[in-house]
């Protein structure tokens, strides 16, 4: 359909409109999964990504360590996205790229209208089921309260694996990196094989972020030094980063006055945490969870705004593609099932709520009617201990609990639907000499 | 040789179990802590052999993109690491790169290949030097 705009504007293009049964908001690993399994059902699907190619952050990723729970198989970020996208294109899928989405708005209390700009003009896209996959952003360094000169040479880490690993650029030579989170921990060593020197990773906790195998392979088989209580204050440097000025923290994550050092670098990696983009849901009126930033979600994946569904990052930050790609599956068959008619929702919702050393439950309702499975994680690294319930009887054994890992739990059917008004997940210490 | 344990953190896969080796006269005696049995390799090499995938980057002229991605199509001696960085960056490719593409056979005779992990398609001439 082609019809021409109605106010005269400062596009001289064309305003179209399109529809499909299902608009994929997002083509990153969760986005590409979804769209496929939509088409794999007999859907019409749409997939529409800003960027001009698909496979979300994963091409910038060369390490390994994606698709093991999917595919047996260690791939790297570029191999497993080649995957993804293979699937698609030989399903069919309908992929439009360079297509931004400015605007998200709900249709006739199910399914969603999105405006998409992109070189073809300014498009109005409507579909009865919307799955948005926009994934996270990442905390800059403003946000985590560095101050100083403002240089080149500050950026974020994912900027920084850009520029190395698509582009073939060395952004710096004397590295400061704040966060050893995963995404810091890779960086480093990243840096370290490419011939520059990482003088530190700087950690605000008590412990380091990341997987105890990413702290063990990136840093240690490097002899990168971690400081940990550690917080970057400020950035010195006239045109670019000369030095930054770190200083020890206190339980509250104050600067300890007379503990400030300065080291001497040109580049500071900011890999300080992500955060969800669910900017676009949350102004169509998608309830947000302020623990995790992504949306308040079903057992379907279903947001507050009926018929739109999210997954992969703007969900909940994962740190396995495996967990996006089976969001992703998962909002393609609510999807399906409510375009056919046979979702069925409860008269009232139970909860999922975070309890004891638990920092967020996703999805946050479910009905008791089916299995379900439940993404979590921990707010402080606990040895030997379980994830338990006191609602249900049921207990999962976990011999090392980390913020860095997600708890990922599927609990049967049979064991929800005794659950009253809400299930409460608890990571506990496990009783010593109890089998398990 | 007196028995000594090793505490080995698992990295075959994400969910790094922390496993328990007993080494006598640089013999494994025990293994235990692994969640599955490709643990148990692992933890044996570890302490005997350390060895590590490399992923890294080559050159690419006259692609899309300047550089693709490579990896070690098996691990490699941790010693060997930094000389096979600098064998690999010798290396440059010509446009089309197709994913898998072999980049280097017999890796410092490690018998490792390394190969392409993103294809890399040619650039077009139309509009560029």
């Amino acid at each position: 359909m082609r019809r021409s705009s109605a106010k005269p504007s400062l596009w001289v293009l064309a305003v179209r409109e399109r529809e499909a049964d299902v608009i994929v908001v997002g083509g990153g690993p969760a986005g590409l999964a979804a769209a496929s399994s939509c088409k794999e059902a007999g859907l019409e699907v749409l997939l529409v990504e800003r960027e001009g190619s698909l496979g979300g952050i994963l091409p910038q990723c060369i390490h390994t360590g994606f698709g093991i729970l999917e595919t047996k198989e260690d791939y790297t970020g570029p191999e497993f996205a080649e995957m993804l996208e293979k699937r698609a294109r030989d399903l069919g899928v309908e992929i439009l790229l360079d297509s931004y989405v400015s605007r998200l708005s709900q249709v006739g209390g199910c399914g969603a209208s999105i405006e998409v700009l992109s070189p073809r003009g300014v498009e109005t896209m409507r579909a009865s089921t919307l799955i948005f996959s926009t994934g996270c952003r990442e905390r800059n360094a403003f946000e985590i309260g560095i101050t100083g000169d403002r240089p080149a040479g500050v950026m974020t880490a994912g900027t920084a694996q850009a520029l190395m690993d698509l582009y073939g650029l060395l952004p710096g030579r004397e590295v400061v990196v704040v966060g050893s989170g995963d995404v810091g921990l890779i960086m480093s060593r990243r840096f370290a094989l490419e011939g520059a020197k990482v003088k530190a990773v700087v950690e605000i906790t008590r412990y380091p972020g990341g997987l105890t195998r990413n702290v063990v392979q990136c840093l240690e088989d490097f002899g990168i030094p971690m400081l940990l209580s550690h917080a970057v204050l400020e950035v010195r440097g006239r045109k670019r980063v000369e030095s930054v000025v770190v200083s020890e923290v206190d339980e509250k994550q104050g600067p300890v006055p007379g503990t400030e050092s300065e080291i001497e670098c040109d580049t500071l990696v900011v890999a300080a945490g992500l955060v969800p983009e669910a900017g676009l849901l949350e102004k169509a009126g998608a309830k947000i969870d302020p623990l995790t930033g992504g949306p308040f979600v079903n057992e379907f994946l279903e947001t507050s705004l009926r018929g739109v569904f999210a997954c992969g990052n703007v969900l909940v930050v994962n740190d396995l593609v495996d967990h996006a790609v089976e969001q992703g599956r998962l909002c393609a068959m609510s999807a399906k099932s409510l375009i056919e008619g046979t979702m069925r929702r409860p008269s009232a919702w139970k909860r999922a709520v975070p309890g004891e050393n638990v920092r967020f439950v996703v999805p946050h309702l479910f009905s008791g009617d089916r299995d379900t499975v439940f993404y979590s994680r921990v707010r402080s690294p606990m040895r030997d201990c379980s994830l338990s319930f006191n609602e249900i009887d049921k207990e999962v054994r976990i011999r090392a609990a980390m913020p860095a890992e997600m708890v990922r739990v599927r609990i049967e059917g049979s064991l929800l639907s005794g659950v009253g008004e809400a299930l409460t997940f608890e990571v506990r210490g496990w009783p010593k000499g109890k089998r398990g | 040789m007196a028995e000594r344990k090793e505490r080995v953190t698992c990295i075959v896969c994400p969910v790094g179990c922390k496993i328990e080796v007993s080494v006598k006269d640089g013999e494994v005696l025990s293994v235990e802590g692994n969640a599955c049995v490709r643990g148990v390799e692992y933890a044996k090499e570890e302490c005997t052999s350390p060895k590590r995938v490399l992923t890294t980057l080559v050159s690419v002229r006259g692609g899309v993109l300047p550089v693709t991605s490579v990896k070690t199509t098996k691990p490699i001696p941790k010693e060997l690491v930094s000389r096979a960085q600098w064998e690999i960056s010798k290396v440059t490719l010509e446009a089309p790169v197709p994913i898998g593409k072999l980049v280097l056979g017999n890796l410092l005779g490690t018998g490792v290949d390394v190969v392409a992990t993103r294809s890399v398609e040619a650039r077009k001439a139309v509009g560029h030097r």
